[in-house]
Formats: structure tokens, C-alpha cells, sequence
């Protein structure tokens, strides 16, 4: 079944490590949907956020494949029901003084920010899933959308435990 | 370090004092290496030279250039890594393929920056393909110039990332220790691989510490060598059950050192045994229960045991295309223990029934003291109720041996010659081959009893292999006759080394089975081009350009030619005898002979054909019949 899945991948903050990991995902045939990086509680160590779609037997394989890279550490797959996942969006509207209170209005309503506003605009920044994003786009959208920048997926598994506290 | 060691002789005629002490690197007496040395002032250069020393490194097969000038420079000096000069960089990098799977010891080869590093992308995809434990050493530009498109720049880590198990870039000379056993560590462990190593000229020259030994920092690399004891006993009570199980052996088991091992499960397990082409020599020829080798051209019992199982056990291999054929139609009734130290591999192409990761060795180890455990009578059982299964074996073994006959146009055979050198060098010499009908008729007509005797470029299929290969297993284990088997096709690619045999005094002998084509290709116009040779005549033949005994002779070594069936125990025997330079002979064959039995690409393993339109019906109840089909 090919289904969207969620890897948090940690690695050794190299040189290379993302052209390492981005290239193992092209050269075996996999489309990587989004890709998060950034540091994590421990010096030396990024971790990955990487959202790829593919059948769940393919998926082992990636894994494995990921795992023989020397630079990584550990790879979790993050279920949707045990993880808090969380993508970030801004959102350049077209909105004069004749509509600008409805934007507000919608940006209240999905406890988006305004971050910026000029007299034919205004920007949004939201965090969310991405069905809530895709919500507040689609609300958005008769305005007019100059412009959307989107981040990768971020997420983390719920309860006390971390996945970095393993690796050693 | 500081006495220079006097330069080789400008030819081996008459071996030197250096050339003995240096031709055998694996007998003499090895100088002392440091096991520990404090901290001391050395450049970068004097440290990668230190290491190379110090991890046990004693033979480098390269080209210096403008990058890796610098490391030159303490290599002249050094009294524990001879260098040995090539011609290609593409030759060092498969002389250290060939010295490694000679002596399960890493091999090592430097080049340059650009273009030498370049150069060596072919034998790094090659020994990442056939797993081989190498370090590749290249020169960078200085650290100020990397993105700069500066003179022979090329971005060496980047191009390879592919086709090594690991690579990286030195940018702090004080790292070069580290690198260097990191290097050697990843390379040789777990399922080893090539790893290169980039390192600036600026590096290089820069003035730092040597101090040894060093701690890795490998957090992310941990191979499982250990099998899991449930799946072990799985495993044995899967064996313990089936009526037609296989051992299904790959490189794996060579690379484990677990031959030994695998004689005592054979036994135990009372199983056939089937050699891919990475593991002739695992398990002997000369074993009444080794079927011999399976895939595109293994025999038929080989094939069909592995078609007709009702349990394959994979040994340190990868069901590979070669091997199985079409995967939907392979092997369709048999379970799999898949055993391998790369879990990525099981279950990659086959689904296994019982995964196990972890080191050949301790896989069959830990199989045979298992199957022990159940006692004589399950020993016996094990046996009793494979009965009907070798009955069946025996009778595809007998009907449809490995075999060929003499070209009717009287030209010479290639598959006699080849079996002609395998006799008369016997088991104990080593047999690298090129890549094309000459390499399979290598792996099927020369009787392998040890491992580490046969080696070629079974993954990447690399022409060109041979000739450097040779030398590299020469250089490794020089008290052993190393013959390469190489096609003229092959051989027109790589043949450059022989200059480097010549010189640097490794008299490796080379058998150019020159048939005028490119062989296999020209076997498969034959068969599915409707015989239209388009561009696979090299003229070898019809021109005899070149000349290969003219060839031979000017590359510094002894050229000889043979036709006739009658001249070829006499031409070998005179290559036999000579042992102070390098022997080219021209074996002037057929050019229609054909590599049998085979499964044409893309078909499953049921359409094998022992020969041209002999196609046994494995699904005769006789099951060992041979039917004619339409061509």
C-alpha cells in the first residue's frame, strides 16, 4: 500500500550528509515529499525530518539503505497517531482596507499570525498538519495569493521518550 | 624513516636485492611497526604516510600528480609501503581490488586530483559492487581552492558518493590519522567496501602531529556480525524439515574466511552446494556434493536444484539477476534462510522466510553446531529423506555435464585452452579473469578447490579487470602463480600494467584468449540480432592489430603464440617456466565458439538451455531429458 511515511532520521552533522541522504533517496527510485534539517539537543547531531511516499515493502529498504550510511545514527518512522507533526506556511494575500478585516478574520479563526502588512497585503504565518494548512490556504485563496513559502514537516513522537537518548 | 631504499631495476631480468624483499611482502620478515607512537611534529604528508605504516598498510599501487605531490615525498622514504608505479590510475585502483580478494588484506591505491581521481570512479564502483575491502587515497586542490573550478579539480568525494561505502574530505591535517583508520576500518568491516580518501595539497603540506594509534568516531556505524540464536535455530528446524534444500553460497562465504566452516555444514546438512560466480573456490570443485555454479551461465544441475528446492539456504550472496533469472518464476517452491551481513540485502529481491544478519562465518558456525545439537539420528534423517533429491541431482549432473566441443572449421577451442590452464596451473595458482565468454568459461572449466583463487569483476562486470587484477594478487601473494585470463577485447583496455609488471618485477602470466571479437556481445548478436555483427570484430584476427606477441615484447614482457590443440600443453608449460618477467600468450581461437549453458536475459530459470536449442524439460516427471525446442 503506498502510504505517505514520516522518518526521523538522525545523522552526524558532516559535510555532505544531506547530499548523502537526498542522493540515496534519487538514485534508488524514491521521491522525497518534504525534508526538514536542524539541530538537535546535542552538539554534532542534526536530525532529519523526511517525508517520502512509497509502498510500505520499498520503505523497508530505504530504511536499511539509510541505515548503511556511516553518518546516520538512528531512523524512527513516526506514526501520525503517536507524533505531533507540524509544517509552517506564510501566506502573502492580496488584501486592500476593503477586505483586509475578512483576512483577519480567517487568520484568527486558524490562530494564524499576521507578520507583515502593507496597504495591498498582507502576510500570514500559520503552523499546523498539513490538512489544516491546506484549510487555511484554500480559505485564503479567493483573495488572492501572491506568494507561499512552506517548510518540510517537522515532528516529534509524543510522551516522554527521545529517540536521541538511544543512540548511544 | 630517513634512509631512502634503493629505486627497483629498470627490469626484472636479474631480481634485485630490493625486488626480493619487496616482491614478498607476505613471507619476509615485516618490519617492526609502531604499535604506539606519542605525539610528534610531522606534516600532513609524513602523517598520512605514518599511518599508512602504522595500520599495517605495505603495498600502494599508484600515479603521484601536482595534488598528491606532497605525499610523495615521505612515501620515497619509506621502508614499510613499497609503491608501485602504474600506468592508468583505473590499474591501481583494480591492482588493489585484485591484491584484497587475493589476500583478504585491504588493498590501497593514490592518484592525483581531476583526472587521476577520476580515473579511478571504474574500479570503486567495480569493488563497491563485488564488495571489496579498498582505500583509495586522492589528492585535492588546497583548501582555498575547492569550488573554484580550479586546475585538476573535480569534486572526487561527490562523484563517488555512489559507488563507495564511504568517502570524506580531510580539511584538518591533524584528522589524517583518524581518517586514514577509519578508512581502513570501514573498508574491511562488516560487508566491506571501497572508501576514499580526499586530502588537499594544503593539508598535506601542512605542519601537525602524528600520534598513533587513534580512536574512531564512528557512532553511526555499528555492523551486526553476531546472528540472532532464534533465527539460527529457525533456520535449522527449516533445514531439518526439507526434502530439497540447497546451499546456495555467495562471495560472502570467501570474504568470511568460512570455508573451512562450510565443509563441516555441507556435511552436517548432507545438501548440495551451488558456487555463484563470486564463490568459486568456497567450497571444492572436487566435493562430490558441489553442483557447481548457478545463474545465466551455470550448469544445469546447479540451476535446476535451485529451480526444483524446497529450501534455499543463502549464504553471504544476494540473489542477484545473474543468478536467479526472472524473480517471479524463481525458485518458486522453496523457502529462504537468508543469511548476510548487509540486512539491506535480505529480502531485497527474494522475501526471506528466515532473515539472519551477521558475519558468514559465524552464520555457518553457529548452523552446524545447531543442527549437531539435534543428534546422530536427525543427522541421519537429514540425509535419509534427500534421497529421492540426489537421486534427481545425480541424474541432471550426469545428463547434462559442463562441456563443449572443438569448432568444426578446426580452429582452436577457447574452453580447451582454458581447461588446459586450470589443469596444468593447477589449484593452488590464482586465476583473475577479464569480463565476457572467456570469464565464464574461466569459472566453469578451471576446477577451484581453495578460496581466493578465482577472482573477477562479477558485480560491475568490468572489461579491463584482469591484467591489473593479476598483478595486484601477484603483488600479494608473489609465491603463487597468477595467471590472467583475460579476452582480446579486455585485454586492449588495461594492457598498459604489463609495462608496470615488467618493470616493477611481477611476473604474472596472461592468457589472451583472442578469438578477433568482442565475445559475449558478438555470442548474443548471434542469438537475438539475427547474426548481425554490428561493431564487435576488433580485427585481432584479420588485421592482427595489434599484435599481441609484438605487444607483449614491447611492453617488456615474453610474447607467445598458440593456434593448435596439439601446441597448447606445450605453450603453457613454457609460460609455466618462465618466472623473472611477465608472459603474454595469444591463444588464437575460434571465433564461434559459445558460452552454454545459458538463460537468455529477461527469462526465468525454467528456459535454461544446455546448448544452443537443448532445452532440458525440468517438468518431465524423468527429469532428465532433453527435448528439442524451436531456436
Amino acid at each position: 500500500m503506498t502510504t505517505t511515511h514520516t522518518l526521523s532520521v538522525l545523522v552526524e552533522d558532516k559535510p555532505g550528509v544531506l547530499a548523502r541522504i537526498s542522493g540515496l533517496f534519487s538514485r534508488r527510485g524514491y521521491n522525497i515529499q518534504s525534508l526538514a534539517v536542524g539541530p538537535t539537543e546535542e552538539e554534532g547531531i542534526s536530525r532529519m525530518t523526511i517525508c517520502v511516499t512509497v509502498d510500505d515493502f520499498p520503505l523497508e529498504q530505504v530504511t536499511k539503505q539509510l541505515n548503511k550510511l556511516v553518518h546516520v545514527i538512528k531512523i524512527v518512522e513516526l506514526e501520525p497517531a503517536t507524533s505531533v507533526q507540524r509544517e509552517l506556511v506564510m501566506l502573502k494575500i492580496r488584501a486592500d482596507a476593503s477586505v483586509r478585516s475578512q483576512v483577519l478574520e480567517v487568520t484568527q479563526m486558524f490562530r494564524a499570525k499576521v507578520v507583515d502588512v502593507a496597504p495591498e497585503a498582507v502576510t500570514v504565518e500559520a503552523t499546523g498538519t498539513e490538512d489544516k494548512l491546506n484549510a487555511l490556504r484554500r480559505m485564503l485563496e479567493p483573495y488572492g495569493i501572491r506568494e507561499i513559502v512552506q517548510s518540510g514537516m517537522v515532528a516529534l513522537s509524543r510522551g516522554p521518550r527521545s529517540i536521541a537518548a538511544h543512540h548511544r | 624513516m630517513t634512509t631512502a631504499r634503493p629505486r627497483p631495476a629498470p627490469r626484472s631480468g636479474v631480481p634485485t636485492e630490493q625486488q626480493d624483499q619487496a616482491a614478498q611482502p607476505a613471507t619476509r620478515p615485516a618490519a617492526p611497526r609502531p604499535a604506539r607512537v606519542d605525539p610528534s611534529p610531522a606534516t600532513g604528508a609524513q602523517s598520512l604516510v605514518r599511518s599508512l605504516e602504522a595500520v599495517g598498510c605495505d603495498v600502494v599501487f599508484g600515479i603521484p600528480g601536482g595534488a598528491i605531490l606532497p605525499a610523495y615525498d615521505p612515501l620515497y622514504d619509506s621502508t614499510l609501503v613499497r609503491h608501485i608505479l602504474v600506468r592508468h590510475e583505473q590499474g591501481a585502483g583494480h591492482a588493489a581490488t585484485g591484491y584484497a580478494q587475493a589476500t583478504g588484506r585491504v588493498g590501497v591505491c593514490i592518484a592525483t586530483s581531476g583526472p587521476g581521481a577520476t580515473n579511478l570512479v571504474t574500479p570503486l564502483a567495480d569493488a563497491m559492487l563485488d564488495s571489496v575491502p579498498i582505500v583509495a587515497i586522492t589528492g585535492q586542490v588546497g583548501r582555498k581552492l575547492i569550488g573554484t573550478d580550479a586546475f585538476q579539480e573535480a569534486d572526487i568525494c561527490g562523484i563517488t558518493l555512489p559507488i563507495t561505502k564511504h568517502n570524506m574530505l580531510v580539511t584538518d591535517p591533524a584528522d589524517i590519522p583518524r581518517a586514514i583508520t577509519e578508512a581502513f576500518h570501514i573498508a574491511s568491516t562488516g560487508r566491506p567496501g571501497p572508501v576514499l580518501v580526499d586530502l588537499p595539497k594544503d593539508v598535506l603540506q601542512a605542519q601537525t602531529t602524528f600520534s598513533w594509534p587513534v580512536e574512531t568516531r564512528l557512532p553511526g556505524y555499528r555492523p551486526t556480525t553476531r546472528p540472532h540464536s532464534k533465527q539460527i535455530r529457525e533456520a535449522a528446524r527449516l533445514i531439518g524439515e526439507a526434502r530439497r534444500p540447497v546451499l546456495y553460497v555467495g562471495g560472502g562465504v570467501i570474504k568470511a574466511e568460512a570455508s573451512t566452516e562450510l565443509l563441516d555444514l555441507a556435511d552436517e546438512t548432507g545438501a548440495p552446494v551451488v558456487t555463484t560466480l563470486m564463490a568459486r573456490g568456497a567450497f571444492p570443485d572436487g566435493h562430490r556434493q558441489n553442483l557447481g555454479m548457478p545463474g545465466m551461465h551455470g550448469t544445469v544441475a546447479a540451476v535446476a536444484a535451485m529451480q526444483k528446492s524446497d529450501l534455499l539456504i543463502a549464504l553471504g550472496a544476494r540473489f542477484d539477476d545473474r543468478v536467479t533469472g526472472d524473480l517471479s518464476t524463481f525458485a518458486p517452491e522453496a523457502k529462504i534462510v537468508h543469511a548476510d551481513i548487509d540486512p539491506a540485502e535480505i529480502g531485497k529481491n527474494r522475501p526471506a522466510d528466515v532473515p539472519i544478519v551477521g558475519d558468514a562465518r559465524e552464520v555457518i558456525i553457529e548452523l552446524t553446531s545447531a543442527l549437531r545439537a539435534a543428534g546422530e539420528d536427525a543427522r541421519s534423517g537429514r540425509h535419509e529423506q534427500q534421497r529421492d533429491w540426489w537421486d534427481q541431482l545425480e541424474r541432471w549432473r550426469s545428463t547434462f555435464p559442463l562441456g563443449y566441443d572443438d569448432p568444426p572449421d578446426g580452429t582452436l577451442s577457447p574452453e580447451y585452452v582454458i581447461e588446459r590452464i586450470g589443469a596444468i596451473a593447477g589449484p593452488d595458482a590464482i586465476y583473475a579473469a577479464g569480463v565476457g565468454q572467456h570469464q565464464m568459461w574461466a569459472a566453469q572449466f578451471i576446477r577451484y578447490e581453495k578460496p581466493r583463487t578465482w577472482l573477477n569483476s562479477g558485480g560491475a562486470g568490468t572489461m579491463g579487470y584482469g591484467v591489473p587484477a593479476a598483478m595486484g594478487a601477484k603483488v600479494g601473494q608473489p609465491d603463487t602463480t597468477v595467471w590472467c585470463i583475460d579476452g582480446d577485447g579486455c585485454f586492449q583496455m588495461t594492457n598498459q600494467e604489463l609495462a608496470t609488471c615488467a618493470i616493477e618485477g611481477i611476473p604474472i602470466k596472461v592468457a589472451v584468449i583472442n578469438n578477433g571479437n568482442l565475445g559475449m556481445v558478438r555470442q548474443w548478436q548471434t542469438l537475438f540480432y539475427e547474426e548481425r555483427y554490428s561493431n564487435t570484430e576488433l580485427g585481432t584476427h584479420k588485421h592482427r592489430v595489434p599484435d599481441f606477441v609484438m605487444l607483449a615484447e614491447a611492453l617488456g614482457c615474453v610474447g607467445l603464440r598458440c593456434g593448435s590443440k596439439d601446441d597448447v600443453d606445450r605453450v603453457i608449460a613454457e609460460a609455466m617456466a618462465i618466472d623473472d618477467r611477465p608472459v603474454v600468450v595469444d591463444f588464437t581461437v575460434g571465433a564461434d565458439a559459445q558460452v552454454w549453458p545459458m538463460v537468455a536475459a529477461g527469462t526465468g530459470n525454467d528456459q535454461i538451455m544446455a546448448a544452443r536449442n537443448i532445452r532440458p524439460l525440468f517438468d518431465d516427471p524423468e527429469a532428465g531429458g532433453a527435448d528439442e525446442v524451436p531456436a
